[in-house]
């Protein structure tokens, strides 16, 4: 296997995109890409792209072609996959562009995940609620709240995790996102809010839960031969795994904790030949509060039931030792279903390559964690400068 | 969508779950193929007695369109005295359900697709 580095990164704004198209979206996150990785649209040998549901928020299936086409790459008939995987579908996609460079295949190979979740707007809780189980546990009346939710009861009553430890991570979250331009909700809110908002799904709250939003994002990735053409400061993949578990939470041994993460991780780190201990800086699924505590502990950040002590002591503000979600994470920046995974590979980019802006960290190395539905498939990937 | 649930009636109404004679855990879900046994798998059905006791729970109050009459409404994850895990609707005063409570199963209305549609049957769950 090859070593793999990106060389490019892009990303549309993310939020309700009401001016713009899917094919908007995703032509402007594709152009960036290719711009900040100084190639031309040519030298690209295939596309991967990340996407949930084109089939249910916009009746189009077959989103590779058409990205392709509106991308100004049709007449160079490279093949383009799209990937699915609920909202891990991004992750995905990173991990199938990895292994297209890394096998040799291919050169330079595009990764993008996109997903325009406003066309249809009274639909994309149920739309978003088909990565969990639709048949026995939606129909039985679970939402995708509902089940974190239940995750969220049983940390709290086991480890002592509290509603205000669930806020505080509402709180960084949204107070992260206001130094990102691209994010969804540039605005700080205060524990107060967070705790008095509506509940969703009891113990969780409207600032417990991300919002459903449009975005896409692209990544670049090429051979280490050919990134060093490119670029003086690639960024290498330097781990890409990924894990599945059952569907349907009910069906899980420990419901305070995600084995796909846990067993993603494990490999990702021995991949890597590191621990988690050598993580400077993390992008992690914060689809609702509680996952990114759960998070902590899978990754190894935290031990088992001692997650909520790291957002207490402040080690994952973005001053602290482990900056997680600088970006804002899926509550601030936005979760674009599809396009989270990759978003995130963005932003880890841009950490380790030093062009953070504002919300810049001190990192040599940074994790990503995308999650598809409750965790039946979890992709972890370690990026290294 | 009207096909799958009606193809699994029998196990919805009645909490007809499969058993792996290999080994003798229950599935509920009905699978078809034990994970533990696999190709060793010998499944039969065998129905549930429907009582169990919940392990966690939540209230909703952002249901599904085919749920808003419902709401506030009581999910919960309950394990039955056999052994599987389900998640299902817990019919009681929201600030009633409590982690440990002993519930039994109860044939209920579920949802409806719209004014004009299909109204869905399910088994919910009653306190004990």
């Amino acid at each position: 296997m090859r070593r793999v580095a990106v060389i490019g990164v892009g990303q549309s704004k993310f939020g309700e995109l009401w001016d713009a198209s899917f094919r908007d979206i995703v032509l402007s996150a594709g152009i960036e890409a290719i711009e900040d990785a100084g190639l031309e649209g040519r030298e690209i040998e295939a596309l991967y792209v990340g996407n949930m549901s084109g089939g249910r928020f916009l009746s189009q299936e077959h989103i590779a072609a058409l990205i392709a086409d509106y991308a100004g790459l049709a007449e160079l008939h490279i093949p383009c996959t799209r990937v699915e995987g609920a909202d891990a579908s991004g992750g995905l996609a990173l991990r199938q562009a990895y292994l297209a460079v890394a096998s040799g295949l291919h050169d330079i190979v595009i990764a993008a995940g996109a997903e325009k979740v406003t066309d249809i707007v009274d639909k994309a809780m149920e739309i978003l609620a088909s990565g969990v189980d639709r048949e026995w546990e939606v129909f039985n009346g679970a939402t995708l709240a509902s089940l974190f939710a239940m995750m969220a009861r049983l940390h709290m009553d086991m480890y002592g995790t509290r509603a205000e430890d669930l806020a505080m991570v509402s709180v960084k979250n949204h107070r992260n996102a206001v130094k990102n331009p691209k994010a969804q909700f540039r605005r700080e809110i205060s524990i107060d809010v967070a705790l008095n908002s509506p509940y969703v799904a009891e113990p969780l709250r409207m600032f417990d839960c991300a919002p459903i939003s449009d975005g896409a994002a692209a990544v670049i990735l090429a051979s280490e031969e050919v990134a060093r053409k490119y670029t003086d400061t690639p960024v290498f993949i330097s781990a890409s795994s990924q894990a599945t578990d059952y569907i349907a939470l009910s069906s899980r041994k420990d419901f305070t904790r995600m084995d796909a993460v846990v067993f993603a991780a494990r490999e990702a780190y021995r991949k890597a030949g590191i621990g988690a201990r050598d993580i400077d800086v993390a992008e992690v699924h914060d689809s609702f509060t509680i996952a990114e505590i759960m998070a902590y502990e899978d990754l190894g950040f935290a031990e088992k039931g001692k997650g909520a002590e790291l957002i207490r002591e402040g080690v994952t503000e973005i001053d602290g030792d482990l900056p997680v979600n600088t970006s804002g994470g899926l509550k601030a920046c936005g979760h674009a279903a599809g396009a989270t995974g990759i978003r995130q590979a963005v932003e880890i980019t841009l950490q380790l390559r030093g062009d953070a802006g504002e919300r810049q960290v001190d990192a040599e190395r940074g994790l990503a964690l995308n999650i598809g539905g409750t965790g039946a498939t979890a992709v972890v990937t370690i990026f290294s400068r | 969508m009207l096909p799958r649930f009606w193809r699994k009636i029998k196990h919805r109404y009645n909490l007809i779950a499969t058993k792996c004679e290999n080994c003798g855990t229950y599935y509920y879900p009905p699978r078809n193929l034990c994970p533990k046994c696999r190709r060793k798998s010998r499944i039969v059905e065998v129905k549930l007695s429907g009582k169990g006791e919940v392990l966690s729970y939540s209230v909703v109050h952002e249901a599904p369109e085919n749920m808003k009459d419902q709401k506030p409404y009581v999910v919960a994850m309950i394990k039955l005295d056999e052994g599987p895990v389900i998640t299902s609707q817990l019919v009681c005063d929201c600030k009633e359900v409590r982690r440990g409570m002993r519930v039994k199963a109860a044939f209920r209305r579920c949802g409806e697709e719209g004014d004009a549609g299909i109204i869905y049957y399910c088994t919910k769950f009653v306190p004990e």
